[in-house]
């Protein structure tokens, strides 16, 4: 049972903040997604937690105890690093026995943990090999071994697919995620890709400059961004924005358009998915500036009142730069924005 | 130590020109290092007639007298002894002290820490001659002249520049992550250098060692000022080859220089790598 509760942590670098005050609960078993561009401050809120860096202020619980003054070993976690950091100087057995050795558990219980993870990474030929000998894919099975192995509460991962091709980084995912659901482990897991975040995660945290601005399911996070800001981030291509202006109670004027929105507020933003667009009699007068046939649908990058637009299409549809067209926006899932605050309205 | 046959730089091989150039310049500067060894060695190994002789075939005698004579020589036991003991003392204490200098400057940020690593290097622009009579005054004041401590005093001196440096690139060449791993997999701070970084860097802190050592046993300044009775190999030379025969003085020379050498070259790979040249 590892539940994991931060409290008001925040890291100061000097003069710069890394983190302003984060408050995150991590249910025990959940897999959270730490997500954001890089320098956000992802890798040094798991490093906080890990006890490899230490707070300027604020708390962090895992399992019901304060952990924050403890170092790493006495924290019942275990790490996956992005260049792996698995030891050369030991073979691939010997890595993953390293932490079961500090334990000082028996040779019998040692052999068992070591052959039993080595089998679930599908690294059992390679226990002789030293890691000068393996591929970067290989390595980092290794690495996932070595942390399994210790049975943790909580295992963190660092982008540990960053540094693998992207045909390998497809296969690693499918299967982390498989032998992660079965080992009954609380799991965070840094990224900057959105595509990894979205597939793994029970929980997406999406933090923006030392800032948590969202921690929902990937759908949530996909459907209802809470900010601008998520909406920008998250999906490829991203939500489309335009300015909106109030005409009437619960009436915006958008890009010409009259579109029902919140009754509050004055300066908004309209927000919509490029695939929730239709092309139809009625919507934005949009002009084709550059049109991707993509097979499965067809990207259209248009303007709309002087700005770019995106439109996923029907690939059926035939349209060419210069078309003019008019896209409609499926009135369910237009979102609204405080363009001042850059937070969800309505 | 340079090697005429790798390592010519393809980006220049334009023309003939310049290409002879390089080559000139690679036989020039083997020849600054290879002539006087050979000479030295050839000599060494002729008889006392043939170093004497003249004309000289340029050949080696193989002829072991000038060395077994100077083996027997009185008092080169001692000095040998001597010279082994300050070097091993030096080589103990520069690596004791330059280690972990080597580990704080590769691991941890420090206020100071470029400047350290400027002074480290400026203790070698004080010429010797300048500290030895101040030095000699000192130690016959505390009583360390000579004694072999007293010598490996001033050689660790000489010595760990080089160490610190030697050592601080190999600790850098450990990525943080593999201690910071250890950490999370229940090591302390100390375990974790002990089981992951000590195994990684002994090699390199071996060869810092050999260095330290070879420094010590060259020294010849410092040792001929601070010792009188307890000289080490290369101050006794100094004093009596000064008033021997030839052959003997090759002789001593090739005793001198082959360890040297030898060392050197074992060691050659991590000297390059103070300079940050990687040579894998």
């Amino acid at each position: 049972m590892a539940e994991i509760v931060i409290k008001n942590v925040a890291k100061r670098f000097g003069s710069f903040t890394a983190l302003h005050s984060i408050d995150l609960t991590i249910a025990d078993q959940e897999f959270m997604v730490l997500l954001g561009a890089s320098g956000c401050g992802k890798t040094t809120l798991l490093r906080i937690i890990a006890g490899l860096e230490t707070p300027s202020q604020g708390e962090v619980w895992i399992g019901g105890r304060r952990v924050d003054h403890l170092p790493p070993r006495e924290r019942g976690i275990a790490m996956v690093f992005q260049n792996y950091a698995v030891f050369p100087h030991l073979t691939v057995f010997e890595n993953i026995a390293f932490g079961l050795r500090m334990k000082k558990l028996p040779q019998a219980e040692v052999d068992a943990r070591v052959n039993r993870t080595a089998e679930l990474m599908h690294i059992e030929q390679l226990l002789r090999r030293y890691s000068g000998q393996l591929s970067g894919g290989q390595r980092q099975r290794v690495a996932v071994a070595r942390a399994l192995a210790m049975e943790p509460d909580v295992i963190l991962m660092d982008e540990p697919l960053s540094n693998l091709d992207a045909l390998l980084r497809l296969e690693m995912r499918a299967e982390l995620k498989g032998v992660l659901a079965n080992s009954k482990t609380t799991t965070i897991y840094v990224t900057h890709d959105q595509v990894e975040a979205m597939s793994l995660a029970d929980r997406i945290s999406v933090m923006n400059g030392g800032k948590i601005v969202q921690a929902a399911s990937p759908v949530e996070v996909y459907r209802n961004p809470a900010a601008r800001f998520v909406g920008s981030f998250i999906g490829n291509p991203p939500m489309n924005f335009l300015p909106a202006n109030r005409s009437a109670a619960g009436q915006w004027s958008v890009a010409g358009l009259d579109v029902p929105g919140p009754a509050a507020g004055d300066a908004l933003e309209f927000a919509i998915r490029p695939e929730d667009l239709t092309v139809a009699a009625e919507g934005f007068a949009a002009t084709a500036r550059v049109v991707e046939p993509l097979g499965a649908h067809t990207l259209v990058t248009a303007e709309v009142g002087g700005q770019m637009f995106r439109a996923v299409l029907d690939s059926d549809l035939k349209v060419s730069p210069g078309d003019e067209l008019r896209l409609s926006p499926k009135a369910d899932r237009i979102r609204w924005f405080n363009r001042e605050t850059g937070l969800a309205a309505g | 130590m340079s090697n005429p046959t790798v390592d010519v730089p393809r980006t220049v091989s334009a023309g003939g020109a310049g290409r002879f150039l390089i080559w000139a310049s690679i036989v020039l500067l083997c020849a600054w290092v290879l002539v006087p060894i050979y000479l030295l060695m050839v000599n060494a190994l002729s008889s006392p007639a043939q170093v004497s002789g003249f004309p000289k075939s340029g050949l080696p005698g193989f002829d072991f007298a000038s060395l077994q004579f100077f083996a027997g020589f009185a008092g080169v036991a001692k000095a040998l002894w001597n010279s082994i003991l300050v070097a091993v003392l030096t080589m103990a204490l520069s690596i004791g002290i330059g280690a972990p200098a080597g580990y704080a400057l590769s691991r941890f940020d420090f206020p100071g820490k470029e400047v350290f690593r400027m002074l480290v290097v400026m203790t070698r622009a004080f010429p010797l001659p300048l500290l030895a009579l101040p030095l000699a005054v000192m130690f016959i004041r505390t009583g360390l002249d000579d004694t072999a401590l007293g010598l490996a005093l001033v050689h660790t001196v000489l010595a760990i520049p080089f160490a610190v440096l030697i050592t601080f690139s190999l600790f850098s060449g450990i990525p943080l992550e593999l201690e910071e791993a250890a950490w999370t997999l229940g090591c302390n701070r100390w375990q974790a250098f002990q089981r992951v970084v000590l195994p990684l860097v002994l090699p390199g802190i071996a060869a810092s060692a050999v260095f330290a050592f070879t420094i010590s046993w060259n020294e010849v300044f410092a040792a001929a000022v601070l010792t009188i009775e307890n000289r080490t190999l290369p101050a006794f030379l100094i004093q009596n080859l000064n008033v021997s025969p030839l052959h003997l003085k090759f002789a001593g020379g090739a005793a001198m220089v082959i360890p040297a050498l030898i060392f050197i070259f074992a060691v050659r790979k991590y000297l390059f790598a103070m300079w940050g040249i990687a040579n894998r």
